[in-house]
């Protein structure tokens, strides 16, 4: 009996059948994509996407040259340049990131004395060029500026849990 | 004026070329419109299965997608391989198209509306598609490459073995109609849902779906490109438009047995219901909703099943498909002839 009842089931196809049915079922289910250029999905406080420079309120930039992000980076993607301004405070005159040689660890931004690097929550900085991705201070300092608002609610927000 | 022109193409050997030269383009030209959109809809469906979105951002719900690849595979360039053999290698690829489609020359889209409406349609669309392997073949040999010959050698043999319980499945339709014009197949089936071959030949309906499965290398039986093993198969080294016109010819193919399925089982342009119209464009309008049907199917097999092996492939092919469908035109045979039912053909 056992027998005809596999002999049945094979010959009509039930399994195939059920397995029809499922992914039918399945075509009229809500989709779970997120339309992503229209869409976003919701990013952490932490999230570490494209790096910017920041300054204080009164527009003095916070890096000080220590260095310490360039030693600490692993892929050795950030150069830096330093030497005393005008008014004697140590300052950068040339701060690099090879974005194209950067792994998105943050370790510069937890080894910054000051919150001056930082990794900011833009992720959508792909260019046409492998050259546009070899970021300066200006272009540094411009992210830092133009993400501020975000970059300073997030560090914000983390800090209860540092 | 009008008697000229009627009687210039009615009668004048360059009036006849021009008129099947127009009702080519007009049985051409749908197709590769529907064979573009047969892609956009595969796509919309297994997203769909799969809880995904599919194209939806060219055009309208992504209706333009389908032109965009294309623009974009006419503009690549067509990379023949050194080691390759350069003339058999571009004309594999035009075998295959134009054997897709040269095959819809006897189709009937509505009653009478068939380019060549020759008594022996369904044996040249059977040896038609038998020329198909052709092209596959071809294309694995001049590629001088392992994976496209070692693809071409699998779909040949899964499309020889398939075609023979094809044969089998258009016997039994035969043995039922009487009469081996296609048009006559779809007149035999007529007057509502409930004559149609589907329902007394159901069992051969499946195998012929299967075998078409098979006879398209579509899932479960693409293992002729099973990505993961053998790259693209016999299109590995394809690029451009000779790729274009494999991938073209392969989905007029499936449009092709879906058109020949809905002619031998669905009752071809009839109305599903014997009150509503199924003259002229009517004909056409179901016709095309029973390819659509079919080819919907398709897409769905896509969706759910997985690959067989090869040793299944063909233990299903020798060992299930062709006693089950040769024991099939017995008993049909045997119904036919002692029930009373011999169609007189």
């Amino acid at each position: 009996m056992a027998s005809l009842d596999r002999v049945a089931r094979s010959f009509l196809l039930t399994e195939i059948v059920s397995g029809f049915l499922l992914t039918l079922k399945y075509m009229f289910k809500p989709k779970v994509t997120v339309n992503y250029p229209y869409e976003k999905g919701p990013l952490g406080p932490r999230f570490r996407g494209e790096h910017a420079l920041r300054r204080y309120p009164n527009g003095e930039e916070r890096c000080i040259a220590c260095k310490l992000c360039e030693a600490i980076c692993p892929a050795q993607a950030i150069t830096i340049e330093a030497e005393p301004r005008d008014d004697g405070s140590r300052r950068t005159t040339r701060y690099d990131i090879d974005m194209t040689k950067c792994i998105y660890c943050g370790f510069c931004q937890e080894a910054c004395p000051v919150d001056a690097i930082v990794e900011g929550p833009n992720f959508e900085f792909s260019t046409e060029t492998r050259e546009e991705l070899m970021y300066n201070k200006d272009k540094l300092l411009a992210n830092g500026d133009r993400w501020e608002g975000e970059i300073a609610g997030n560090l914000h927000a983390d800090a209860a849990y540092r | 004026m009008y008697d000229v022109v009627l009687d210039f193409l009615q009668h004048h050997w360059l009036g006849q070329g021009i008129v099947i030269l127009l009702q080519c383009l007009a049985v051409t030209v749908p197709l590769l419109v529907a064979v573009a959109y047969m892609t956009y809809v595969d796509r919309k469906v297994w997203g769909s299965i799969q809880l995904r979105r599919g194209p939806n951002v060219v055009g309208p719900f992504g209706l333009l997608q389908p032109f965009a690849d294309g623009l974009k595979l006419m503009l690549k360039e067509t990379i023949v391989p050194s080691s390759a053999n350069g003339i058999l290698f571009l004309i594999a690829p035009i075998i295959t198209f134009l054997t897709a489609l040269i095959a819809w020359a006897v189709v009937p889209f509505s009653d009478g509306w068939v380019i060549a409406n020759i008594n022996v349609g369904i044996l040249y669309l059977f040896a038609i598609s038998s020329l198909g392997v052709y092209g596959v073949i071809i294309a694995g040999w001049a590629s001088n490459s392992k994976y496209a010959f070692l693809g071409a050698l699998r779909s040949a043999a899964q499309m020889v073995s398939y075609e023979v319980s094809i044969g089998f499945v258009l016997i039994t339709v035969l043995l039922c109609v009487g009469s081996l014009n296609l048009n006559q197949v779809v007149l035999a089936q007529a007057g509502g849902f409930w004559h149609w071959y589907f329902l007394p030949l159901l069992p051969m309906f499946v195998i012929y779906f299967v075998s078409a499965l098979a006879e398209t290398n579509r899932t479960p039986f693409d293992l002729p490109m099973s990505e993961a093993e053998l790259v693209q198969g016999f299109q590995t080294e394809y690029s451009s438009m000779p790729f274009a016109l494999f991938f073209l010819g392969e989905y007029a193919n499936m449009i092709l047995l879906s058109a020949l399925g809905s002619v031998l089982f669905l009752g071809g342009w009839m109305a599903p219901l014997p009150f509503l119209p199924s003259h002229a464009g009517w004909g056409v309008l179901w016709f095309a909703l029973k390819i659509a049907f079919l080819l919907f199917v398709f897409s769905w097999t896509k969706g759910t099943l997985p690959r067989y092996r090869y040793d299944q492939l063909m233990r299903l092919g020798w060992k299930v498909f062709l006693p089950v469908s040769l024991f099939w035109v017995v008993l049909t045979a045997a119904v036919l002839q002692f029930g009373g039912w011999v169609p007189k053909g």
